[in-house]
């Protein structure tokens, strides 16, 4: 009865949801404020019947209902109840579900948070929203439904994919899909912009906050799933240049191009049409990276069952969705009129080559996530895009956008003062360098890309910083949006820091140590007492003890694990780890050597990480900036309205 | 006016590589054997249940179907898909439409007798690969894998994991049928 409920729940969602996308957006373009009033209680009525058939799902799994098929293919009545939960959008259906929930509650926001907007604004945004709800919807309805039953019951399910039964499992998905459906709002404010023709200084003030969430969002999703790989996969990597992985990294890309280049929007009403192909873009690889995961066209381990019949579906939608919007974009960004004028040294002009260089960043990326496909399709034959490929690529392109980044906050709008900020930043520009020639040499080893690494990481926390002192002794306030960027690009710095020491100084060893060995690696002592064995609530694992020690004093105790789970039987690796802020050691068991026997040897997989904690601590960084500049006073409806008119006006006058 | 149609042409270029990707399979290896001659050997044929071998008698050389379109499949009683495509191999033997020869791989000769006279047989004979080394030579990495090869001796085509119906009507029997002419 319940799964029922929830499949008529979205039954209703769908026919709510034809609603808002149609007859506001009529009611827009015709004037007909009867029409567009319908939006917001629209948007809430969704809300509330996807979050009904969410619970009726998430109760499914909850309550063990092996006759739902979705329930019976992905769950277990071993499995703990928080995984049971998160088991939810463990599927494809059902993190299909938890995309449109998501969307959801990004319109249920929008709806909520716009008293400030123009009713007829609200309502094309709500109608554009609603019309990819439609989408979805459908998609989920027609060929993905997550309460389809199976009858007769099983008895006990197939349990969820181990991998999958991580704290993480409960928090990733969810936060990934907040940042990607997020970039549906800026999205939809272009259209409507666009449908209005009327591109102006307010429509990106509107846009920025919502984009600026959508990023956090999406921020704090990949710095997790990254987490989540380094200790989960057992041999501490963080980034595996994936494809579902640069699904999640181009829209990323984008974002952070579309936030820099909506501020010059904002403030000097430059690049309109630059910044809505951007917004169109950011949600477009969204949908991308959608069709990616889902269709079967690309290897990955992310990759989700694959059916022909749902790959056309959303590429159909895409074609639909993406095609119709840069229609829209072609025909009308022409008319926009142009921005003010702005010198060759400004930072206009900074900004834009950082979104250029973020753009061209992501074309490199989505050229080699799709490479495989494009020459298979040509039939010269299969390859796969490895990590050399990407970091060959990527790391050139963005090094100049750091160094830009470093410099741009202290440049002027309109026309900038080369002798200037040379002058503001040599202090900068001397720690940077020193640091960068001298810290390696502390490490023991010098080497020109780790010292280049140093320098751009240096230079863009020196220029932040140098920034800030330069403000506050101007006497000029310091808006959070201001120290929200400062923090952001400080976290840059950290996280580039941070790759650049692990990558230049991690140490690694592949041992074989029977119990009570040792053996010394990086100043450290390892001591390998056994292994035993131990029983977890669904899984049987070999647990090994390994005692870390440095100069006899006891560092740590690590106790890696090799599980197998009762149901789907695959060995999983849990490695163990000591955190440390300047360093985590890391350690995995590997196989037994002597056919389980009680004094086997095994082998172990050791590793020292210098600072990899910081790239972490580099993206919540970069996600507190993003917090920071998204509750500046100027976003918030009070003060906006306002400010708005009178941008409106100035906007109009500069223009005529 | 032209530039702002720009994204909207890569845009349709994407599509098309996407729908095209659609069609293709990427977890599917293309085979180098495709186009080359079947690699040799001489193995003994698997016997009836309660016989052994006889020395001297009751071997297999690919090389002993010359002249005609048949297929190798390789097969074991551990393979749990080998149980699914295997009403296939009954039905199309019973149609006798291509000779179809059996390579018993890494498996025991009671299992795989065993396993033949509770599903049927539909080899006109197995030859035993009881470790393996042929499998090596064929490139085998998945039980069951099936190769068309033609009057030459040629591979022509590959089948990784089991044949499915569609497999069998779209690809294999209209090449086979190509080839015999």
């Amino acid at each position: 009865m319940i799964p029922e409920l929830g499949h008529f729940a979205l039954i209703l969602a769908l026919a709510i949801a034809l609603v808002q996308g149609t007859l506001p957006v009529w009611g827009a373009a015709k004037r007909q404020p009867a029409f567009f009033a319908l939006a917001r209680p629209a948007a809430r009525a969704q809300f509330m019947l996807i979050a009904v058939a969410f619970g009726c799902l998430a109760w499914s799994f909850y309550s063990n209902d092996f006759s739902v098929l979705n329930v019976a293919s992905n769950s277990n009545s071993r499995l703990p109840t928080a995984y049971r939960i998160a088991a939810t959008w463990g599927s494809h259906e059902g993190s299909l579900l938890l995309w449109v929930l998501m969307l959801s509650i990004w319109m249920l926001a929008v709806s909520l948070f716009s008293r400030s907007l123009p009713d007829a604004m609200v309502a094309r945004v709500l109608g554009v929203m609603g019309l990819i709800s439609v989408g979805f919807l459908s998609f989920l309805l027609f060929t993905s439904d997550p309460f389809e039953r199976l009858l007769p019951g099983a008895m006990d399910g197939r349990d969820l994919n181990p991998l999958l039964q991580d704290p993480a499992m409960v928090i990733h998905p969810p936060m990934l899909y907040m940042g990607y459906v997020g970039f549906s709002v800026a999205f939809s404010f272009a259209i409507a912009a666009l449908l209005d023709g009327r591109l102006d200084a307010s429509w990106a003030r509107w846009s920025r906050p919502w984009t600026i969430a959508a990023w956090i969002f999406l921020t704090l999703g990949i710095a997790l799933g990254s987490f989540w790989a380094y200790y989960e996969l057992g041999w501490g990597g963080w980034w595996f240049w994936d494809p579902v992985e640069n699904a999640s990294f181009m829209p990323w890309l984008i974002g952070t191009a579309l936030i820099h280049s909506l501020a010059v929007t904002e403030k000097r009403g430059a690049f309109k049409s630059w910044t809505v192909l951007l917004a169109i873009l950011a949600f477009s690889l969204s949908l991308l990276g959608t069709f990616l995961v889902r269709s079967g066209v690309l290897t990955s381990v992310h990759a989700f069952a694959s059916d022909p019949k749902r790959g056309i579906f959303i590429l159909a939608f895409l074609a639909l969705v993406i095609g119709g919007s840069l229609t829209l974009y072609a025909w009308r960004a022409g008319k926009v009129a142009p921005g003010a004028r702005f010198e060759l040294l400004s930072r206009e002009s900074m900004l834009l080559a950082n979104s250029v260089l973020l753009l061209v960043a992501c074309a490199a990326v989505l050229l080699g996530t799709l490479y495989p496909l494009f020459l298979d399709a040509l039939g010269l034959g299969k390859i796969s895009v490895g990590p050399p490929y990407f970091q060959s690529v990527f790391a050139p392109l963005m090094a100049p956008a750091i160094l830009l980044a470093g410099v741009g906050p202290l440049i002027a709008w309109r026309k900038g003062d080369v002798a200037q900020a040379a002058q503001r930043l040599r202090w900068a520009a001397i720690v940077a360098l020193l640091g960068a020639l001298f810290l390696p040499l502390a490490f023991g080893r010098w080497a020109a890309l780790t010292s280049f690494g140093l320098l751009l990481g240096f230079w863009i926390i020196g220029g932040s910083l140098t920034a800030l002192f330069v403000r506050i002794k101007s006497g000029a306030g310091l808006g959070s949006s201001f120290l929200g960027m400062l923090l952001a690009h400080v976290g840059i710095g950290v996280f580039v820091l941070a790759v650049t020491l692990v990558k230049s100084y991690e140490t690694e060893r592949d041992v074989r140590l029977a119990p009570g060995e040792s053996i010394v690696l990086g100043g450290y002592d390892f001591r390998f007492e056994g292994v035993k064995d131990v029983e977890g609530p669904n899984y049987v694992a070999a647990r090994g003890t390994v005692m870390v020690t440095r100069n006899g004093a006891p560092v740590a105790r690590l106790a890696p694990e090799k599980r197998i789970y009762h149901v789907q039987r695959n060995p999983m690796t849990e490695s163990a780890i000591d955190y440390g802020a300047t360093r985590h050691i890391y350690v995995s068991l590997g196989e037994s050597v002597g056919d389980g026997k009680e004094n086997a040897a095994w082998t172990l997989r050791i590793l020292i990480k210098p600072f990899v904690g910081w790239i972490w601590g580099g993206c919540v960084l970069m996600a507190l900036g993003g917090l920071l500049a998204a509750s500046d006073r100027r976003y918030r409806s009070g003060t906006r309205r306002r400010e708005q008119t009178a941008d409106a006006t100035l906007v109009r006058g500069s223009t005529a | 006016m032209k530039r702002f149609l720009l994204p909207l042409a890569v845009f349709l270029l994407l599509v098309g590589f996407l729908a095209a990707g659609l069609k293709l399979d990427p977890r599917e290896v293309p085979s180098p054997l495709i186009g080359k001659p079947a690699p040799a050997f001489d193995l003994p044929v698997l016997q009836k249940a309660g016989q052994s071998h006889a020395p001297g008698a009751g071997r297999f050389a690919p090389a002993d179907m010359r002249g005609k379109v048949w297929l190798l499949n390789v097969w074991a009683s551990w393979c749990e898909s080998c149980r699914d495509e295997h009403p296939l191999m009954v039905e199309l033997s019973k149609k006798g439409l291509l000779p179809i020869l059996g390579l018993n791989y890494k498996d025991k000769d009671e299992d795989a007798q065993r396993w033949l006279a509770q599903f049927g047989n539909p080899y006109q004979l197995s030859a035993v690969d009881a470790d393996g080394r042929i499998g090596i030579d064929y490139g085998v990495y998945g039980v069951p894998e099936t190769y068309l090869i033609d009057a030459d001796g040629v591979i022509r085509y590959k089948q990784i994991g089991a044949i499915t119906p569609e497999v069998l009507e779209r690809k294999i029997l209209p090449m086979a049928a190509a080839l015999r002419k």
